[in-house]
């Protein structure tokens, strides 16, 4: 391992790649390589991340509203609880892992195997996880109206301050509204389905309801989003034009568009990530169980994976803080 | 790279393994440590904390210095960074944490400018 500072004799080459300056192998320093680059392109995801949110800074979304879902616990709000149980699922994959490159350096066959398997199986844990995540983000819960400028508007309890559905009060009216179809018009075009609850029935069970205020998605000094008072709430919502529920690339019942946005793109990235990660380890698996490896005397091939593997972990460990915590 | 070559000392010689499997074991126990403080903090939110130090909140600093320092654990001892030679561990960190703050800053910058341009501007963003 020492670093040896040998002066160099006329005769031996020093361009012939005699000296190996990094003592690690072809694939592993490319493998490393190849990992500088992808973190340079997740910290560009992560910093326009955070373009965004120092833009809008006085209106964020509160992500500890957004992921308060925990599994079996209906309408319990849990902030937080399940993305720290995948972070620990992550982690402990990667301990899995880094068992298996110890163990590959022992040439321990079965070994490697058990803990390859237990990687993978912390991988589809954690990629089913996040698409439950997905599901509750793109469901929704509560319900909002949007307003012409693209701001929403939300609904509190009066007396209890907590959030309430628009599907709990808005009034039942009858409509002949339905979807426009592409074999009705004069032009080709067609829309989403209509929205079941419409802004009219919102708005008159708005009205109905005097215990009910409007939350806008500006934030007070101490970081909660503010609460109009019901006179303004009621001049508030004549200027709601859209019934929104649940979050996509377009529209956010949580708040600012640009989150649900960043959201899906950066989860999505490290999500496919993983997914790949768990593809390539369950290959890496059955090449250790036939035996490739100890055929080729080294368990190399494990150690790069490995490399990857964590690199997943270390990206999650930055999503996790951005996104959930900080 | 044998297997008898791991550096076996993490916080700069303070803890010493007998093993790398126990190193390992070890890592995992400081990791979940810092990542239930984090949660705990997250949860908990203590109003101290919520006071801003360079226009970013306390608390989200405490946040990233923890992750930062999960990063180094896991880049040092579980992809084995500790013990790479020194010229692959540079041409590893120095590109990365030379371009990655600098990135940060000067986005940071950007959107903290267009933040008051669109507080201060006369248009009117929310109609």
């Amino acid at each position: 391992m020492e670093v040896t500072a040998t002066e160099h004799s006329e005769n031996e080459s020093l361009w012939g790649g005699a000296k190996k300056p990094f003592e690690a192998t072809y694939g592993k320093t490319m493998m490393w390589f190849f990992i500088v680059s992808d973190a340079l392109t997740f910290s560009g995801f992560l910093v326009s991340y955070a373009f965004s949110r120092f833009k809008n800074i006085d209106s964020w979304p509160i992500s500890d509203e957004v992921f308060n879902h925990f599994p079996f616990l209906h309408g319990v709000d849990a902030p937080m609880y399940y993305v720290a149980l995948m972070t620990f699922v992550l982690i402990f994959s990667s301990v899995t892992m880094v068992l298996a490159v110890d163990a590959g350096h022992h040439m321990k066959k079965a070994k490697v195997a058990f803990y390859m398997f237990l990687t993978i199986i912390g991988g589809a844990i954690f990629v089913g996880s996040q698409a439950w995540e997905w599901k509750n983000f793109i469901k929704g819960e509560y319900g909002a109206l949007e307003t012409k400028g693209g701001q929403i508007l939300q609904f509190v309890n009066a007396e209890t301050g907590k959030r309430v559905s628009i599907e709990e009060f808005a009034t039942d009216l009858p409509t002949d509204r339905s979807t426009h179809l592409k074999s009705n018009g004069l032009w080709f075009q067609t829309e989403s389905s209509v929205s079941e609850i419409t802004v009219s029935e919102v708005k008159v069970g708005f009205e109905n309801d005097s215990e009910l205020l409007i939350r806008t998605e500006k934030l007070n000094a101490q970081g909660r989003k503010t609460v109009l008072s019901r006179e303004n709430s009621l001049a508030k919502i004549e200027s709601a034009v859209l019934v929104v529920q649940g979050a996509n690339l377009i529209r956010n019942e949580y708040g600012n568009p640009l989150f649900a946005d960043f959201f899906f793109f950066i989860t999505g990235f490290h999500g496919f990530h993983v997914f790949s990660g768990v593809v390539i380890n369950i290959i890496i698996f059955f090449n250790i169980l036939i035996g490739t490896y100890e055929r080729r005397g080294h368990y190399e091939m494990v150690e790069k994976v490995g490399l990857y593997w964590h690199f997943v972990d270390l990206v999650w460990v930055f999503v996790f803080t951005f996104f959930y915590l900080v | 790279m044998g297997h008898d070559s791991h550096k076996l000392e993490i916080f700069r010689g303070y803890l010493k393994f007998k093993s790398n499997q126990q190193k390992i074991w070890g890592v995992l126990i400081f990791l979940s440590i810092v990542t239930t403080i984090e949660v705990a903090l997250g949860i908990v939110k203590p109003q101290i904390l919520i006071t801003p130090f360079l226009r970013i909140k306390l608390l989200n600093w405490i946040f990233i210095i923890l992750t930062l320092v999960k990063a180094y654990y896991i880049a040092w001892d579980f992809m084995h960074i500790r013990d790479e030679r020194s010229g692959l561990k540079n041409s590893i960190v120095l590109p990365l944490i030379i371009l990655i703050p600098y990135l940060a800053f000067i986005i940071l910058l950007e959107g903290d400018y267009i933040f008051n341009i669109m507080q201060e501007g006369f248009v009117s963003w929310n109609f």
